[in-house]
């Protein structure tokens, strides 16, 4: 396939970034957009060219390394990852355009990189049980049921990537924030700091600079994981319950 | 506490590649019965108070399962912690790519299983060239992992009465794997990471994410802390502490083709060897059986499908190398060679890795493969559903191996749930590591190492699930008791920054980054990796022989001499700036290389994964030798222009019979 790309590329954090556009043939339709991207770069770097930096590391959709905007959408046309994303979702020709993340709360770093510590400091105000090694019980000592064990997991299998944030008008990280909430509002093991736990990570979400939630929905959409929009209704209920000073046995 | 070995003054050159040093004699494993060993080891350690605690210092460098463990249970208990990652968040280690499970001795099937079978399977699966002391306490602490991980909320699987569900995995008769759907790994890493995060809330631990160890500093023989490279500044920066920890996992990306991450490498733990630490088993790499085949040139990386995968898929190739291009659901039963079911009747789909991998590819190299022919060659084989889906239905198998067939169709184009699909061997994790004793410290003292990263649990061959049970039962069991131990005679006198030791660390690495940049060459660092990649994979992979590994080493001192006249890496030293990045880790790599062929060249057996063309039995399985190799193979850096020093530990079985391995 032949391709004409229009990529971000930014020096560093405090320069001006600006679009380049680059030609590239050969690109072969199993190939993933990062594969792509590599081959791009081999070009760059044979004329002398400084390659375009992008994040990534597993390769395979789970580590949420990797995520740049792609005509405008998250991730690209199809729900999955950048690394999952593949060529043939594309068409002889094609222009493509691609951007980093765009938040406040996610500063560029260099090109395609962006700094998604933010989420790292969310989960520091309390996305944890709090629980020292070596003093659990055993496992099998309290059953979860089923269902609350498949929908704890269903949020747990956020991988932070960050395109809920970057799809947001409002750049909100709510659906990040609410999957963390659900998956530990829904076990056992969770209760005893849920209240705790959803005012403190609310506090630290505004604190970063992340907008505030006008359920548009875009976030679910973006989502390579599919998480659904209802982990933001129950981060709602438990707020409301927790600001009351209300409790979850009920 | 470690003995220091001499090297043999013996000059003549083994075999013409490598010298011989005093063997190692002492793995520092407490005597008496297997089953007390561990508890009298905790026991008979030294304790630090907790007032002192606060006082000490350790690095951690990696924050997989292994170092993000250690960190959130050092950091719990009062010890300060420094961790690294490369990675922008610790969330992101290569741990989180685990599919299939992690193991333990729980029982809770009732179907036999206990500690000791565990030992025992996991001793006779790495093909009996791993530590039994090690190996035993690995089963033990099994089970408390599972307790820790709950507890912190990790979401297995369950059944309807609500109690944790359970699998088995190949090479094991009993179903002792707990499993979160295809992403155990993901699940298990969120924990220890959400665990490691609440301490650096606490003030406990001090993270660096996006940063880069490239040196080890070691001062009056002790390892005392590391230079790193803050990789968005480019600012090389020192850290000192009373104890170093690796916990930087494996170096299966020497092969550039695996399933491991972009960014795994053996940076950390090289940069160690070369300054003291031994280096074992290198050429002990694991070989996945069931990874999407190749599909061309393109490609940065394999694909695994969980190893799980085999409880209900049905490995086969057509009878006849005519149908290999048929539509396989068009050929009868009676022309499908279910091959492991017919020559494996016991263990059938689910034997050992190493086996179902040379198998497959036995069956490819007959020309029974399937699939696209990549360099003239289909290599490939079917793992077929179509009879799980008719036993238990379409919503049963999406429901327990949903993502992993999305993820096939994702990268192939094909749709599991209708055509079987392909698989064939990768290169998946590395058995070889630091050499460490039984309190997983290396050969320099206050250097401990921990999960993929050293090498003593798995042997030759590594059971699938045990991965994962390693790295979390040395991080938050092991570790914590053993270093305690030595941190006890702590702290150390503090080390100026302008000792001759850190100076000299931080010079050398200023320097390699300054040469990096001034070659100015033709060449990009990904082009080496791939040249690399290519003669460790035909010469160093699934089959070796005497002749290809010679070839291997006289092409990768050419290719690492190429390197270092004609490599091309733009840009500057200050900010980010990737292609300098892995011009180190692939400089790395190139020195590992050869040695994993040294060390694959000397051991003239074949043994777990590791299968030398010249020793096999007739009918053409992997022969052991016991009575030569039955050692860990322990390598002494000789310096840039010396050969490698051997020293062997001997493998001593007191509670296991050492036997031939039958899986018929
Ligand atoms: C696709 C796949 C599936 C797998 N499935 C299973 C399974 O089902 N069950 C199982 O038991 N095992 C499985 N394994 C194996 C298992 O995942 C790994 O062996 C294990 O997770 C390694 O953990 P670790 O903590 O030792 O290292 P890793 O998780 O690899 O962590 C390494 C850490 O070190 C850091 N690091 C490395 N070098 C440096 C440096 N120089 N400076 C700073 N930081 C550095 C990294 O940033 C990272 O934080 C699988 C492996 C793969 C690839
Ligand atoms: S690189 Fe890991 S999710 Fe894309």
């Amino acid at each position: 396939m032949k391709l004409a790309l229009k990529i971000w590329r930014q020096d560093g954090p405090t320069d001006d970034g600006g679009m380049v556009r680059y030609d590239i043939d050969g690109v072969s339709e199993d190939s993933s957009f990062l594969e792509m991207l590599d081959l791009l770069n081999e070009q760059l770097i044979h004329s002398g060219e400084e390659p375009v930096a992008f994040d990534s590391d597993c390769r395979e959709g789970i580590c949420g390394a990797c995520g740049v905007v792609i005509n405008g959408e998250a991730h690209g046309p199809e729900r999955t990852t950048t690394c999952q994303l593949h060529m043939r979702s594309f068409n002889d020709g094609d222009e493509i355009v691609i951007e980093p993340w765009r938040a406040d709360a996610f500063p560029v770093i260099k090109d395609l990189c962006v700094d998604r510590s933010s989420f790292d400091r969310i989960i520091q105000a309390g996305g944890y049980v709090s629980v020292n090694t070596g003093s659990a019980p055993d496992a099998n000592a309290v059953p979860v049921p089923k269902e609350h064990a498949d929908r704890a997991f269903m949020a747990a299998e956020c991988i932070g990537c960050g395109a809920c944030v970057a799809a947001c008008p409002n750049a909100a990280a709510m659906l990040f924030t609410g999957a963390k909430v659900t998956h530990l509002g829904e076990l056992p093991q969770g209760q005893p700091e849920r209240s705790a736990r959803v005012l403190n990570m609310l506090d630290q979400h505004d604190a970063e600079g992340f907008g505030g939630c006008t359920n548009l929905g875009e976030c679910t959409r973006a989502c390579p994981k599919g998480i659904p929009l209802n982990v933001i209704s129950q981060l709602n209920a438990d707020y409301r319950r927790a600001g009351y000073g209300g409790s979850f046995d009920d | 506490m470690t003995d220091t070995v001499t090297r043999s003054n013996d000059t003549e050159l083994v075999d013409g590649i490598y010298l011989e040093g005093d063997p190692i004699s002492d793995s520092h494993a407490p005597g008496g019965d297997i089953a007390e060993m561990w508890t009298n080891r905790k026991f008979e350690g030294a304790l630090v108070n907790p007032a002192n605690r606060r006082k000490l210092s350790i690095i951690i460098v990696g924050t997989g399962l292994a170092g993000a463990s250690a960190g959130a249970t050092l950091g719990e208990a009062g010890y300060h912690v420094k961790s690294f990652c490369y990675q922008d968040s610790p969330r992101r280690a290569h741990s989180i790519a685990a599919q299939g499970g992690i193991n333990a001795a729980k029982n809770y099937k009732g179907d036999g299983d206990s500690i000791h079978r565990l030992f025992y399977d996991t001793v006779k699966g790495g093909d009996y060239r791993s530590r039994e002391t090690n190996v035993y306490r690995l089963a033990e602490v099994s089970v408390d992992i599972i307790d820790q991980c709950v507890a912190q909320g990790v979401p297995f699987a369950r059944d309807y009465g609500g109690l944790l569900d359970n699998r088995s995995f190949g090479g094991v008769q009993v179903s002792r794997t707990f499993y979160a759907r295809g992403q155990t790994g993901q699940q298990l890493l969120i924990g220890a990471y959400q665990a490691l995060e609440r301490q650096i809330a606490a003030g406990t631990v001090e993270m660096y994410s996006r940063h880069e160890m490239l040196e080890l500093v070691v001062v009056d023989g002790k390892a005392r802390g590391i230079i790193a490279r803050d990789l968005v500044t480019g600012k090389i920066e020192t850290h000192m502490a009373d104890a170093v920890v690796l916990a930087s996992g494996g170096y299966g990306n020497v092969f550039f083709l695996s399933t491991n991450a972009m960014g795994s490498n053996v940076t950390a733990n090289w940069r160690a060897h070369r300054k003291g630490a031994y280096f074992a088993n290198p050429c002990y790499t694991q070989i996945h059986p069931t990874c999407i085949p190749q599909s061309g040139d393109h490609q940065s990386k394999l694909t695994l499908m969980s190893e799980s995968l085999r409880n209900d898929g049905r490995i086969w190739v057509p009878k006849k190398a005519e149908d290999c291009d048929k539509d396989p659901r068009e050929l009868a039963e009676e022309d499908r060679d279910y091959y492991l079911e017919r020559i494996y009747p016991s263990f059938g789909n689910l034997v050992p890795r190493d086996i179902a991998s040379r198998q497959a590819k036995n069956m490819c190299d007959e020309g029974r493969g399937v699939g696209p022919a990549v360099d003239g060659v289909r290599r490939g084989v079917y793992l077929d559903f179509a009879a799980a889906i008719e036993r238990m239905g379409e919503d049963a198998v999406r429901s327990k191996y949903g993502n992993l067939f999305d993820m096939y169709e994702r990268i192939t184009g094909e749709n599991p749930y209708q055509v079987p699909m392909r698989i064939y061997p990768a290169v998946h994790y590395t058995m070889g590591g630091l050499w460490v004793d039984y309190d997983l410290q290396s050969t320099i003292p206050g250097l401990f190492v921990t999960g993929e990263a050293n090498f003593s649990d798995h042997g030759a061959n590594r059971l699938g699930a045990s991965a994962l049970m390693q790295g979390l039962a040395d991080g938050y069991f092991v570790l914590p008791n053993t270093i305690r131990d030595y941190l006890a005679a702590g702290p150390f006198e503090a080390v100026a920054e302008d000792a001759p030791e850190v100076v000299a660390a931080q010079e050398a690495v200023q320097s390699r980054v300054d040469q990096f940049l001034s070659i100015d060459g033709t060449r990009s660092v990904d082009s080496y990796h791939k040249a690399l990649g290519k003669i460790m994979w035909e010469k160093c992979g699934m089959e070796r022989s005497d002749e290809g590994l010679r070839e291997a080493i006289e092409e990768i001192r050419a290719l690492r001499t190429d390197f270092w006249s004609n490599v091309k890496v733009l840009g500057t030293a200050e900010g980010l700036n990737q292609s300098l990045e892995k011009a180190g880790r692939v400089a790395d790599f190139l020195e590992l290389g050869e040695l994993m062929c040294v060390d694959a060249l000397h051991r003239r057996e074949s043994c777990g994964g590791h299968f030398r063309a010249e020793s096999q039995t007739e009918d053409g399985e992997a022969l052991r030798h016991d009575d030569e190799f039955a050692y860990v193979a322990a390598w002494e850096w000789g310096g840039d222009d010396g050969a490698p020093v051997l020293h062997k530990e001997d493998l001593v079985y007191d509670f296991i019979e050492l036997k031939q391995r039958s899986y018929k």
